[in-house]
């Protein structure tokens, strides 16, 4: 009864704003299609999936279901901890050293006086935001590359044996972390200048009149006042940690097949699996894996956001 | 008063000052030696490796790249269109959405936030979404390349509908007192006081069209469809590309300059994003900002 009811009020709504709802129409059905009815396929993770049989209804009526055997393929190889490993290891390394100069960039920022001087250097900090990560793979070629690279050559020069960067995975992982500092930490310091400029002036007159210096200030007013900025944002982050950034790694590595011991994460073999091996339920399975996970890290972490500062929480 | 706090040449001003130039010039030189490599003689390049400071410029490789039937131009062209067409719908959209779900006599509007907000939360990842596509008929098109993905996104959905509440429901109703319908408020009131949010929205939806790949390398095989960004990436390891090029140059003898072709189109896929740089500045961030930190 309750549903019936609740079914004519909608279409009485409807039929009130017609306008609002028939413009509204394009993003629902966008949505629809490709969000909700892509919910369904998920159970080709548990078949055998054939391309001659893709519509929903045949997946779900005449797929070939073989259980759990997708899984154990993937968790049986050392891809498994591997791409889990990294994902999750990359992604704590980028929130540690991207939060921490996010932050000091902001208060250096925020200390300099010289309005053109923070001009200056905000436009050209935050420009390689903009850029894609195909861009930024021959910025990094013009630097490291084995045979060119200025970093081997000026190597060379100070008498040190060349590394051929683009063989040797142990030192990806501080490659990625500086590539991402210098292409995001100047737009994310952006939005902690925004939470310092949020602070009432009042509060760091008053302290200054009681003979406060300027460190002092910081380390008692700024700093405890952003914090909440930084711990939402972190545990934001802390909720993505499962999804890894393929952009960066397929464009900054791509097949490179020497690195990915260090560099392969859950994204780029989920891409490998679907695009090369052409494989949709083995991928479809992996994916499931790292959606549930996903889905329960996004979840943990925005309770506890809801805990401790329930203005930052996301729903 | 501490007055030390304002002198202008103190210690901790020059430390400070260090720091902030150290870290921008970090991020400004990678880009300055891409820049001059892609200006230099590619003998040079071989014999001495990339330099900020190269004996002897060359323009050839900017020479090779603007020919006529280089695929360098038929795909800036092709990222040119998709990201116009694409960002105009995307915006219409994105702003008939945000209307809907702004709209106070819209009763289900809450019902309707948290259809746009579960698929934020819950994503059934990459393998449902080609199987969509490709059973949609989205491949080896330019179809394929600006529905995909980037046509609406309920971040920015949600980004118009924070501005568009913010109007005062005062001027709707004034309006309607005044006898205007749903469509002339929305016209005439809402849309034109949103027009900056809207501009946000079009900048975040511009740049995602022009830096995407994502759609080419899933769903494009077809070499005359492939977008600049796309073809950067392809130029990384495919030597025969440059070859293309050399040939319709009618240039075989010469060392193909294929360092510098590298780098100077690395260097035109970054032309109109300093094209627009004054507006990314000031709206992009603006929306950023806003977008992150929620009320």
């Amino acid at each position: 009864m309750l549903i019936i009811k609740k079914c004519k009020g909608f279409i009485n709504d409807v039929k009130r704003n017609k306008f609002s709802y028939l413009i509204a129409l394009p993003a629902i059905i966008y949505v629809l299609i490709f969000s909700y009815f892509a919910y369904p396929y998920m159970v080709i993770a548990f078949q055998r999936y054939s391309y001659k049989n893709h519509t929903i209804l045949g997946i779900l009526t005449k797929g070939e279901w073989i259980g759990l055997n997708n899984f154990k393929f993937f968790f049986a190889s050392n891809n498994a901890f591997r791409v889990t490993y990294n994902t999750i290891f990359l992604n704590i390394l980028f929130i540690i050293t991207g939060t921490f100069t996010a932050v000091l960039l902001a208060l250096l920022l925020n200390e300099t006086r010289s309005v053109w001087f923070v001009r200056t250097s905000q436009a050209i900090m935050l420009f390689p935001n903009y850029i894609s990560w195909i861009v930024v793979c021959y910025i990094l070629m013009a630097l490291f590359s084995n045979r060119f690279g200025i970093v081997n050559t000026m190597m060379a020069k100070l008498g040190i044996p060349a590394i051929n960067w683009y063989t040797e995975p142990e030192y990806w992982p501080s490659i990625l972390v500086f590539v991402r500092i210098l292409k995001g930490a100047g737009m994310s310091a952006v939005i902690y200048l925004a939470a310092i400029a949020g602070i009432d002036t009042s509060l760091n007159e008053a302290a200054r009149i009681d003979g406060a210096n300027r460190f002092q200030l910081i380390l008692n007013i700024t700093l405890p006042l952003i914090t909440p900025t930084v711990v939402v944002l972190t545990l934001l982050s802390i909720g993505k940690i499962m999804f890894g950034d393929f952009g960066m790694i397929y464009a900054l590595v791509g097949d490179n097949g020497t690195l990915y011991e260090t560099t392969d994460i859950i994204d780029t073999y989920i891409f490998r699996a679907l695009r090369q091996v052409g494989d949709p339920s083995q991928a479809m399975a992996i994916g499931l894996f790292q959606s549930v996970i996903g889905f329960i890290m996004v979840f943990g972490s925005n309770r506890i956001t809801q805990l401790v500062y329930p203005d930052g929480a996301l729903y | 008063m501490n007055n030390s706090v304002y002198r202008k040449y103190s210690l901790a001003n020059v430390i400070i000052g260090f720091f902030l130039m150290m870290f921008t010039l970090a991020c400004l030189l990678p880009m300055i030696l891409m820049l001059i490599v892609s200006f230099t003689d590619e003998n040079e390049i071989i014999r001495n490796g990339y330099s900020f400071f190269p004996s002897r410029l060359s323009l050839y490789a900017y020479t090779l790249m603007f020919q006529k039937g280089s695929s360098v131009i038929t795909g800036y062209v092709i990222s040119i269109f998709i990201t116009v067409a694409g960002t105009i719908c995307a915006v219409l959209i994105t702003g008939c959405a945000a209307y809907a779900l702004a709209n106070k006599n819209v009763r289900y509007r809450g019902a309707l936030g948290l259809f746009f907000f579960i698929p934020m939360v819950f994503n059934a990842g990459i393998v449902p979404w080609y199987l969509i596509c490709t059973r949609w008929g989205l491949r080896n098109n330019l179809w394929a390349l600006l529905i995909p993905n980037l046509l609406f996104s309920p971040f920015n959905l949600f980004l118009v509908r924070n501005f568009m509440s913010g109007v005062p429901d005062s001027l709707r109703e004034s309006a309607t007192i005044d006898g205007a319908n749903d469509a002339l408020i929305a016209l005439r009131i809402y849309f034109p006081l949103s027009v900056p949010v809207l501009a946000t929205v079009g900048l975040f939806y511009g740049l995602g069209y022009w830096n995407d790949w994502w759609n080419a390398i899933m769903l494009i095989d077809t070499k005359s469809l492939y977008p600049v960004q796309y073809l950067l990436l392809q130029l990384k390891s495919q030597i025969s590309m440059l070859r293309d090029l050399q040939y319709i140059a009618g240039a075989i003898s010469i060392t193909p300059p294929s360092e510098s072709l590298k780098m100077a189109t690395a260097v035109i896929t970054i032309g109109p994003i300093v094209l627009l740089y004054p507006f990314l500045q000031r709206y992009y961030v603006k929306g950023l900002v806003v977008g992150s930190v929620k009320e």
